[in-house]
């Protein structure tokens, strides 16, 4: 399972409803309706992966989040979550806001451009990082809107945004020295907001 | 010989027809003392009779939904592409049931029928039908059939209206409702279509104010005009410019010829409103374009359909494509987001087409894999 999964399974509630923004294969939601017993619905637009959400009996919604969430109303969620896909947004700042108007609660995780692998490529290679953390080219990549994990902090600050609780999850090194330094150390970030 | 038909054809198909005496009073107000429904299936009905898929129809569809009624037909049924062993609505998985609905042409009562109650056909006196009427019809044939609850009931266009007041009609007959190219209401827009079309027909001399069976005509005209305007909204612009563009069928415009020209999307056009008006009946297509027209689904949930479809206790698979204007996406859009907002599973598609609203009845990847593995997803329960 993925650790950011396995994090965030502990901040939702059994019953609750949760809309999952960019759900991929349906992987998370299914995790949820068995373990959690959800009544989930996931938002997607790969082809691919919306008809294998349908295999697996989760709701999946064709729709593009560029469009945004202004056909969910306020509160209308106990949970609305992103995963691995707030680098990917136009304007994440817009996104993070409309998940906290559609859910009373909000989970994000994404990848840290603060870890120590990313800067030592930058600094002592002078290129844009290329790792097994982050493992596309500058021009050709889905992540247009990289953050540290201080940089959400500022963002969560400036819009009044309240962390309910924070955590690092290293899946490829030390789980240990990720919770000791995480802007330098920690792989994902998993937070759980609210407004 | 060889097998005439594809193996994944339903193969030879016959129609049955099936005669009900209970008196059905319909929304309007009137009585039908007794009717007729025209009928095909296809696979078989399981032991605990679990596995009945029931096909609506749209504005001018029929029972003939799938396979060959001969040998020598060169067409198969309207939804065969997507009804067969294998197929999107698996005959080798269910039992599949589909029917001319109340008012068509097709072998079902209807305006072509005869009224016991005069011994003559009921021409324009047949009741006017709604949406509602031919669910009730649709509930009693599942009864004289055994069937307890569908496994699906399935519709595109009209088919889809059918599909969702059957879940709020009978919420515990059925356990998914596939809702395919359709829509909550019809706009402006679509009434002013369907009412051009109706005023093609009523103003056809031979149309003798609908009882033009008793005056031995038929407003043929009248009805293929109706055909090729609602041709012409079920296909997309994009379409008809790579079928047809200004290709011309006659005629040049070289300059000092009076030539009369002809583009081949004219041609195309009075062909369909020519072969469609050969075999339907001009009181049917005016009956069927006011059900369409009057339907809507949350008018007595106080407009609200979130509302209306808490009622409702079946899942939802809902399909639409992205060049149809006649239903567009915002239509299917609007049935999610009532779904979703009344705590129903719900997915929902929307499948790149170019082929307007006729992209329910064609081959797509996308459509044919989402739609497989949902009805494939409820098959095993």
């Amino acid at each position: 399972m993925r650790f950011d999964f396995d994090q965030l399974q502990h901040w939702i509630g059994e019953k609750s409803r949760v809309l999952d923004l960019g759900c991929g294969d349906g992987t998370l939601l299914k995790l949820l309706a068995d373990n959690k017993q959800v009544v989930g619905y996931g938002l997607e637009i790969d082809p691919q992966q919306i008809q294998t959400c349908i295999s697996r009996g989760v709701n999946v919604i064709n729709q593009n989040l560029d469009r945004g969430l202004e056909n969910f109303e306020d509160n209308s969620f106990d949970t609305v979550l992103m995963t691995q896909a707030l680098q990917t947004m136009r304007y994440p700042h817009r996104v993070l806001d409309e998940m906290l108007r559609v859910g009373k609660e909000c989970i994000v995780t994404f990848p840290n451009f603060g870890h120590w692998k990313a800067r030592f490529h930058l600094t002592f290679k002078g290129r844009m990082p290329v790792s097994d953390l982050l493992p596309y080219e500058w021009y050709d990549t889905p992540n247009i809107h990289f953050c540290t994990f201080k940089d959400f902090e500022v963002l969560c600050r400036e819009k009044h945004i309240n962390v309910l609780h924070r955590q690092v999850v290293n899946e490829r090194s030390a789980q240990v020295l990720g919770n000791l330094a995480p802007n330098l150390f920690g792989e994902t970030a998993v937070y759980h907001l609210s407004k | 010989m060889t097998h005439p038909f594809p193996d994944d054809s339903v193969g030879l198909v016959a129609p049955q027809t099936l005669v009900f005496d209970e008196p059905l009073t319909l929304a309007c107000g009137r009585t039908l003392q007794q009717y007729e429904l025209v009928i095909e299936t296809y696979g078989e009905l399981n032991a605990n009779k679990s596995n009945a898929v029931l096909i609506c129809h749209a504005l001018s569809g029929h029972h003939h939904a799938a396979g060959f009624h001969s040998t020598e037909d060169r067409k198969p049924g309207w939804w065969d592409g997507y009804i067969g062993p294998g197929k999107a609505i698996d005959t080798n998985k269910f039992f599949v049931v589909s029917l001319n609905n109340l008012g068509g042409c097709n072998g079902s009562t209807g305006p072509r029928s005869i009224n016991p109650e005069t011994g003559k056909a009921w021409g324009a006196d047949f009741p006017k039908l709604r949406v509602r009427d031919w669910v009730h019809s649709q509930a009693r044939l599942a009864g004289k059939l055994g069937i307890a609850q569908w496994a699906a009931v399935v519709g595109g266009s009209l088919g889809g209206m059918q599909a969702m007041r059957w879940a709020l009609e009978y919420p515990d007959r059925l356990r998914h409702c596939v809702v395919i190219a359709s829509a909550l209401k019809l706009s402006a827009q679509n009434i002013a279509f369907n009412e051009t079309a109706r005023q093609a027909i009523i103003n056809d001399p031979k149309f003798h104010d609908g009882d033009y069976l008793a005056h031995d005509t038929y407003p043929k005209s009248g009805l293929a005009v109706a055909r090729m305007i609602g041709h012409i909204t079920y296909l997309s612009d994009h379409v008809m410019g790579e079928k047809f563009g200004r290709e011309l069928r006659s005629g040049s415009f070289e300059q000092g010829l009076d030539d009369l020209v002809e583009f081949q999307v004219e041609s195309y056009l009075r062909y369909q409103g020519d072969t469609f008006s050969d075999s339907f009946d001009a009181n049917t297509y005016i009956l069927m374009t006011r059900a369409l027209d009057y339907f809507d689904l949350a008018r007595e949930y106080n407009d609200d359909p979130s509302v209306a479809f808490r009622r409702a206790q079946c899942n939802f698979y809902v399909a639409s494509f992205t060049t149809d204007w006649r239903f567009p996406v915002e239509r299917s859009r609007e049935i999610v987001d009532a779904l979703i907002s009344a705590h129903k599973n719900v997915s929902y598609t929307e499948v790149e087409s170019p082929f307007g609203h006729d992209a329910f009845l064609l081959p797509n990847d996308h459509y044919r894999e989402s739609f497989t593995r949902y009805m494939a997803s409820i098959a095993t329960e």
